[in-house]
């Protein structure tokens, strides 16, 4: 599903923050990367989501190489990814409802399919009963789950979250993880970026450490026991 | 794109808009007078344009011919006059005919004095043609030619009061160009303007969209639309005022210089916004609409 082959990335000025990285996830695996600050994994995800590109070496997603892609096509390509971040990066003057349905509006989506999977979704998070809440009046948690309902909303084939919990309390962290391995075991790829060392160590899944850009372990059921 | 799409779209150009509301307020004012400005100097331009066909109808070329020349050389004269393609009209005056227009309009009702005249035409070389040209640029060129032909002893023509008219019309043509080009640079560059603080205050939703599989014509579009609402507004405004003012300002110039009524026969304003309201409005939309595309261009990367 998703391979790094010597993937490098340079920024304009200092060290690299991806060095001749190989990874390769499965379709369908949970992944967790893992790193402290400035060991280049969020530079992965946005690598991934075609935000940047690599300074060499191949991304692939999907049996798509990401090198050769045309501006034009990298809306279509990011369809197929769902994304979650830190900071939630939730619409603050629409509602619940609004803010899920934005990610069926972008892309094209008739209303009546909206009307029909934005409460789907947002019964999937369990936040079907504040769907006329703006993001203001919902805790931490509850607007972690909205942008995992934005993320999902469109089935995506691989879902990509920076520090999803980085903003959250133990209990509402350990009730998004819930979530997304619920996610994952109804198909959908999982790459989760985090330095929470609990989480990491209570999931149980495939962890990969990244330090200095380098990816310097990578284990199945694996944990957290890198230290800066 | 779907209607559904198409309306959502056309609900954030509104948004932003009114988000926006005082730069989008600015836009549409210095649209406003862009458009007023335009209309105003179109409805000059036409009316003076008009005024200077009515002379090219009513004042013709006159062709006199030389002493004691014959009918068969002033036939071939106005032969060959016809045949010329600026040539609108053209129609001979006998020499009686010329008198009797001159006694009329010389002695009028004194008909004692013209008496002294009887049974001697003082014009009695002065049959003529009386040529009217389509355009009245035309009249200098057929002029020259006439003057070349055989038999003819001179031509006379409405020029100086033409040279006025057209260099007039050309002037307010020039001045009016200028002016709505100045303006034009203004109303893009504040329409610019507007978009851009819009695209500022929206970057971050931008930013999402795009993360979240947007196409650039989607993140557009509600920008793109957003001029084009900015510049209908901004034309309609003047255009809806230009047509309540115009025939009060015709009534007004009448009252005032009532020595120009029944000589200025100025265009009805149906006339005038059967070209000015399309033009008015396209030229407002397209404004709107370059001037977002040009900023949504440069700032919508992301």
């Amino acid at each position: 599903m998703i391979d790094l082959i010597d993937v490098s990335k340079t920024y304009s000025k200092g060290q690299p923050a991806v060095k001749n990285a190989d990874l390769h996830i499965e379709k369908g695996e949970f992944v967790f990367i893992v790193g402290n600050s400035g060991s280049g994994k969020s530079t992965l995800i946005k690598l991934l989501l075609k935000e940047l590109d690599a300074s060499s070496g191949t991304v692939m997603v999907d049996g798509i190489d990401l090198r050769n892609m045309k501006r034009r096509q990298v809306a279509k390509y990011r369809r197929k990814l769902g994304v979650v971040f830190q900071d939630f990066r939730l619409l603050k003057d629409r509602n619940v409802y609004e803010n899920v349905a934005f990610a069926q509006r972008v892309i094209g989506r008739p209303t009546r399919v909206i009307r029909k999977r934005v409460p789907e979704m947002l019964t999937l998070v369990g936040l079907a009963e504040k769907y006329k809440a703006r993001p203001k009046e919902l805790s931490g948690g509850e607007q972690q789950r909205v942008a995992l309902a934005r993320a999902l909303v469109n089935r995506p084939d691989i879902l990509l979250a920076d520090e999803p919990t980085g903003n959250l309390d133990p209990q509402n962290a350990t009730e998004i993880m819930r979530l997304l391995e619920e996610i994952n075991n109804r198909g959908t790829t999982v790459v989760v970026v985090t330095h929470n060392k609990e989480i990491v160590n209570a999931m149980k899944k495939r962890v990969v450490a990244m330090r200095k850009g380098v990816i310097i372990s990578d284990e199945q059921e694996g944990e957290y026991h890198y230290e800066d | 794109m779907r209607i559904s799409t198409i309306a959502y779209e056309l609900k954030q150009g509104f948004k932003n808009i009114a988000r926006n509301w005082m730069f989008s307020l600015a836009s549409i004012v210095t649209m406003a007078a862009c458009i007023f400005i335009f209309g105003i100097f179109y409805s000059i331009v036409t009316n003076v344009d008009h005024i200077v066909k009515s002379v090219e109808e009513e004042v013709p070329i006159t062709v006199l011919f030389e002493e004691n020349v014959g009918e068969e050389v002033i036939k071939d004269v106005g032969r060959r006059i016809q045949d010329r393609p600026e040539v609108l009209e053209i129609r001979y005056v006998s020499a009686e005919e010329a008198w009797e227009t001159f006694r009329d309009q010389y002695f009028g009702g004194s008909k004692a004095a013209a008496e002294g005249f009887h049974d001697d035409n003082p014009l009695a070389n002065s049959s003529n043609y009386e040529v009217y040209v389509k355009q009245i640029e035309q009249q200098g060129d057929l002029v020259a030619y006439i003057e070349g032909l055989e038999g003819v002893r001179e031509v006379r023509q409405s020029e100086s009061a033409v040279k006025t008219l057209v260099s007039f019309n050309r002037l307010v043509a020039t001045v009016s160009i200028a002016i709505i080009a100045i303006l034009l640079v203004v109303a893009i560059f504040l329409i610019s303007n507007t978009i851009s603080t819009g695209i500022t205050i929206r970057r971050e939703e931008i930013g999402i969209m795009k993360l979240i599989g947007a196409t650039d014509l989607f993140v557009r579009t509600p920008f793109l639309l957003e001029g084009i609402i900015l510049g209908l507004i901004g034309a309609a405004i003047p255009l809806a005022a230009l047509f309540v003012m115009y025939n009060q300002v015709i009534l007004h110039i009448l009252e005032k210089f009532k020595v120009l009524d029944g000589i200025l026969q100025f265009v009805p304003v149906g006339q005038v916004f059967r070209v000015l309201l399309p033009v008015g409005l396209m030229l407002g939309m397209g404004i709107g609409f370059f001037g977002s595309l040009f900023t949504t261009r440069k700032h919508l990367n992301v």
